[in-house]
């Protein structure tokens, strides 16, 4: 993790740009917008201490609040997100466990693995995130439609993305 | 022993989570109930200025559009040239014309919009320098488009009429019964006018403008058209849905509106009711 801070930053700062400046700005049937910036946090190290996991998504969804004008939303949901991480990957971890130094991502575990890990992640994040939007539970199936709809673009953007990194990665 | 460490490790995972979950809660509620200034809004100078590189492209890419919004508002302010009131001029001046002369506007362009939220919001390259205030009115050339909520030096942030906060007094054009409109956070193009009586005469199609009744907007600014409608039972209202006169998908220059007199006219009111 410390050798890579800059790699993590460089990456942080692209995600967090093309979230902004693009996707932001995409408008798929009114409501769906992809969240691509959870990336960031899906595939950090799996060693990682979950305190700093913690602290990453909070300040992550923090600035995702601040360019939406959406103060905490965003940010509850990332933490939500950051806390179950590590439940999850308990729960899809290889049969004897994680080696060191491995990371979440297609390269180490292969893309089926990636995508039910992502999958699972996503839709809880989304599921949390709408219901802290709307606020509350006057139309719980709308409400659900709509967080299972925008999963699924999310999740279609997320596994993009990662084939565009694998491409960079394997040609370097 | 180890295992009760490792119980007490996992408790501290999940309090820290509990404290972050909380600190977020508080600022999602505290930043909905009190209206005030926030250092963490884009109107703040950082994320405003990204937001406006972001702005440029988009405006760059619909030229061709407000091209044709600009002609359109020049058509129909040249439609307000003297020569062409030359036959009212004789007549004494009805109200809409005597309450025309009490509005400034400001044109603003738009650096940041979003729609697909509940609570929807647009940041404008206006702010207090150019004597932008919060509460007053934005509209397009195509109608309305919200209330400015934020004020800082060079931007200001807007309530757009996407916004499930935002209530706005409106009337039907053609036989003058009055009700509000509001989102309800389903469609883009729609909204809903309620408390039209149901004796008034509807008919679809029919254009929504608004009242004039609050300070913010001029009597008469294009809100959309009656789409359909139902009558609520046993309520004795009307509601309507409207499809709204301005694609926010698409808004690119808006208008901020300074109503001249509203003060001296609120003030008044607050005598009034005071009595």
């Amino acid at each position: 993790m410390i050798n890579n801070l800059g790699k993590y930053l460089i990456n942080f700062l692209v995600i967090v740009f093309i979230q902004v400046l693009i996707l932001n700005n995409l408008n798929l049937g009114g409501y769906i917008n992809p969240w691509l910036y959870l990336l960031f946090i899906l595939i950090l190290p799996v060693e990682i201490p979950d305190w700093m996991l913690l602290l990453i998504g909070f300040l992550t969804g923090l600035l995702m609040d601040m360019f939406l004008n959406t103060i905490g939303m965003h940010a509850s949901a990332t933490v939500f997100l950051a806390f179950i991480r590590p439940f999850l990957l308990r729960f899809f971890a290889p049969r004897d466990g994680y080696e060191p130094g491995s990371l979440p991502i297609p390269s180490h575990f292969g893309v089926g693995w990636f995508l039910k890990y992502v999958s699972l992640t996503v839709v809880a994040h989304h599921i949390f995130l709408f219901y802290v939007e709307v606020f509350n539970f006057d139309t719980p199936l709308l409400t659900l439609w709509k967080a299972i709809v925008s999963s699924v673009f999310t999740i279609a953007f997320i596994m993009v993305a990662q084939m565009f990194g694998a491409m960079k990665s394997s040609r370097s | 022993m180890r295992n009760f460490i490792r119980f007490i490790i996992r408790y501290y995972f999940f309090f820290l989570f509990l404290l972050f979950e909380v600190i977020c809660f508080y600022l999602l509620v505290s930043y909905n109930h009190y209206h005030r200034e926030t250092f963490l809004n884009s109107s703040n100078k950082v994320a405003a200025s990204i937001l406006t590189v972001s702005g440029s492209f988009t405006e760059y890419f619909s030229l061709k559009r407000s091209n044709e919004e600009l002609a359109r508002e020049n058509a129909y302010l040249r439609a307000m040239l003297p020569e062409n009131l030359r036959d009212t001029a004789a007549k004494p001046l009805n109200e809409n014309e005597r309450d025309s002369v009490n509005y400034i506007y400001y044109p603003a362009g738009v650096v940041h919009n979003s729609v697909n939220k509940l609570q929807n919001f647009i940041t404008i390259n206006r702010g207090a320098r150019d004597g932008i205030e919060p509460e007053m009115g934005v509209i397009s050339a195509r109608g309305v488009v919200g209330v400015v909520r934020h004020v800082s030096k060079n931007y200001s942030t807007v309530l757009s009429l996407l916004n499930t906060q935002v209530r706005v007094s409106a009337k039907l054009r053609d036989s003058d019964f009055f009700g509000s409109i509001a989102w309800d956070g389903n469609s883009v193009a729609h909204a809903i006018l309620s408390d039209i009586p149901a004796h008034a005469s509807i008919s679809i199609g029919e254009a929504v403008v608004t009242s004039g009744y609050s300070a913010i907007f001029p009597e008469g600014v294009l809100l959309g058209t009656i789409e359909d409608f139902e009558l609520l039972p046993g309520e004795g209202f009307y509601r309507i849905r409207v499809k709204l006169s301005v694609d926010f998908r698409r808004l690119t220059h808006v208008e901020v509106i300074e109503k001249i007199t509203s003060e001296e006219r609120l003030e008044l009111e607050k005598l009034t009711q005071d009595d």
